[in-house]
């Protein structure tokens, strides 16, 4: 044990880069909300890019170090304080036995990421570390929880200078998107107003889905119950719009009228409640 | 049986979709099954998983899609093949279910709505012989067809906040086992002792797409005995094997 939680946060879990080959059983996809951010995170601690790391969502936990290892936190913006010390994202540093973080708030997008040298050592279920319930014992951390990590590998010098880290692509509200599935069942006037409004994200917003504040009249029908993705847009037929993320079903019988981009998917996830997104739709490259 | 080609889509920059015209059917199933095995064998270096709905194959690439529309025409090259002569090798289940009133929570219900006797509930709920079509909604969750349409009934109207894991219900056309606690909207009239999703385990439920099922109705008592087997690892799921 190496890592023990002593505030858990709001909610802080552990996830790596998904589950993958177990969708005909049902079971979601899980792993990080936004990969570009956790792919960094990893890279900057000398890991490869998918390595388990700790998802903190808005207000971050209180951990202690129980043995030395190499840290880095990666979001748009947090309040960090490694015993009294201020500690700047995307900046390495070395923790020592007894070394108490603080993740006191999360304060530009909501998604921050601390990965470690040699990763998260945690609960393997379904060939991931991603934290699911009931997949996993728990869907977050909880107070008093231990945690295991890897043996810090100090001889394994990194050069992280050429790692560029792009903050300013999360700044937008455009998010890209394929035409889904059920996208011709529209009709023009629907498509258009799809791609011109401004929508802004519900309360209803978790790992499972974001569902957008406005309701936009159509006369869909349910569809027979069909494959759906982390980034599938459904739009039912009482006119709500609803964004698939991470822990998503693998099947749902709404309409799926876009597909979101990678990229999108992981813009989307450092939104939160009343931030404004818009359609913009993409076509398959040839 | 002979069916048109389907509409080949991208799903987003990792998963090709396949769909026939939308319909529940269990030919057209098997000839999914026939194509997705096709689509598996020619897929073995690269890593994919395909997974099937009522008339759907999503095929999900482990990355990013080099050249989607060479992908299609592979695709579009398998599809039509003849699959004459091909066999499946697929499984007939037996699963227990107790409908004690201890369980059955709304068979009163059923049995009021749709003028059948409790007892006439469960042979029908028993003799037929259910096809799995495919797992979706939670983990482990079937998909099950066959239904007797004497059994149909609308689910409740305020879904219950918790569904015991191993229930077994009824909703609209379709029946199945809750595979955790859960909540839900079905009308519940027993449970299953086995559990049908098990994380534990490499292959966490042995049910395949195309797999048959029954089930077969057992006392409280032998619910209870069946449940210390399952403790113990000592009880034996019936199975036979049937070619399709």
């Amino acid at each position: 044990m190496s890592i023990k939680i002593v505030q858990a946060g709001l909610f802080t879990s552990i996830q790596d880069f998904g589950r993958i080959g177990v969708a005909g059983y049902g079971v979601p996809e899980s792993g990080v909300m936004d990969r570009y951010s956790a792919k960094i995170a990893n890279l900057l601690v000398g890991n490869t890019e998918y390595e388990a790391v700790m998802e903190i969502t808005m207000l971050g936990p209180t951990i202690i170090f129980e043995k030395e290892m190499l840290v880095v936190l990666v979001g748009l913006g947090a309040v960090a304080i490694l015993n009294t010390q201020k500690k700047s994202l995307l900046r390495p540093f070395e923790v020592s036995v007894g070394d108490i973080l603080q993740i006191k708030q999360i304060t530009k997008g909501i998604r921050l990421y601390l990965a470690i040298n040699g990763g998260f050592q945690s609960e393997l279920k379904l060939g991931s570390r991603s934290m699911y319930f009931p997949i996993t014992k728990n869907s977050q951390l909880q107070q008093g929880d231990h945690l295991n990590i890897a043996e810090y590998n100090k001889t394994k010098q990194q050069d992280f200078a050429h790692i560029n880290y792009e903050a300013e692509k999360y700044d937008t509200v455009f998010l890209k998107v394929y035409p889904g599935p059920e996208y011709d069942l529209l009709s023009d006037e629907l498509k258009k107003e799809l791609q011109e409004k401004r929508f802004s994200i519900s309360k209803n917003y978790s790992r499972m889905a974001y569902q957008l504040q406005e309701k936009i009249q159509n006369n869909l029908q349910s569809i027979v119950t069909q494959p759906v993705l982390p980034g599938t847009v459904q739009f039912t037929p009482a006119g709500n719009l609803m964004i698939l993320m991470r822990d998503a079903q693998t099947t749902g019988g709404y309409p799926r009228i876009f597909q979101l981009t990678e990229e999108s998917i992981n813009l989307l996830a450092q939104k939160k409640q009343g931030d404004a997104i818009q359609f913009q739709i993409k076509p398959y490259e040839k | 049986m002979e069916y048109k080609k389907p509409k080949i889509q991208a799903l987003g920059e990792q998963a090709i979709l396949l769909s026939w015209e939308e319909k529940i059917d269990e030919d057209l199933l098997y000839f999914l099954l026939y194509l997705k095995k096709e689509i598996q064998n020619y897929y073995t270096k690269v890593k994919v998983e395909v997974i099937n709905t009522y008339n759907s194959l999503l095929i999900k690439y482990i990355s990013y899609i080099n050249n989607i529309y060479s992908e299609f025409s592979v695709l579009e090259t398998i599809v039509s093949a003849n699959f004459k002569g091909q066999k499946l090798h697929l499984q007939q289940y037996t699963l227990p279910v107790c409908y004690d009133e201890e369980f059955g929570l709304d068979l009163a219900i059923v049995s009021k709505q749709n003028k059948r006797s409790i007892s006439e509930i469960i042979q029908l709920h028993t003799q037929s012989n259910y096809t799995i079509y495919f797992t979706g909604f939670l983990p482990g969750f079937l998909y099950l067809g066959g239904l007797d349409e004497k059994l149909y009934i609308s689910r409740k109207e305020s879904p219950r906040l918790k569904v015991e894991k191993g229930a077994v219900g009824i909703g609209e056309k379709q029946t199945g086992v809750y595979p955790q606690n859960s909540a839900g909207g079905w009308q519940i009239i027993g449970n299953c002792p086995v559990p049908i999703f098990d994380v534990e385990n490499e292959k966490p439920s042995p049910f395949q797409p195309g797999d048959k099922l029954k089930f077969e109705a057992v006392s409280l008592e032998k619910y209870n005995t069946i449940k210390q087997e399952i403790k113990r690892g000592n009880f034996l799921l019936k199975k036979e094997v049937y070619e399709y």
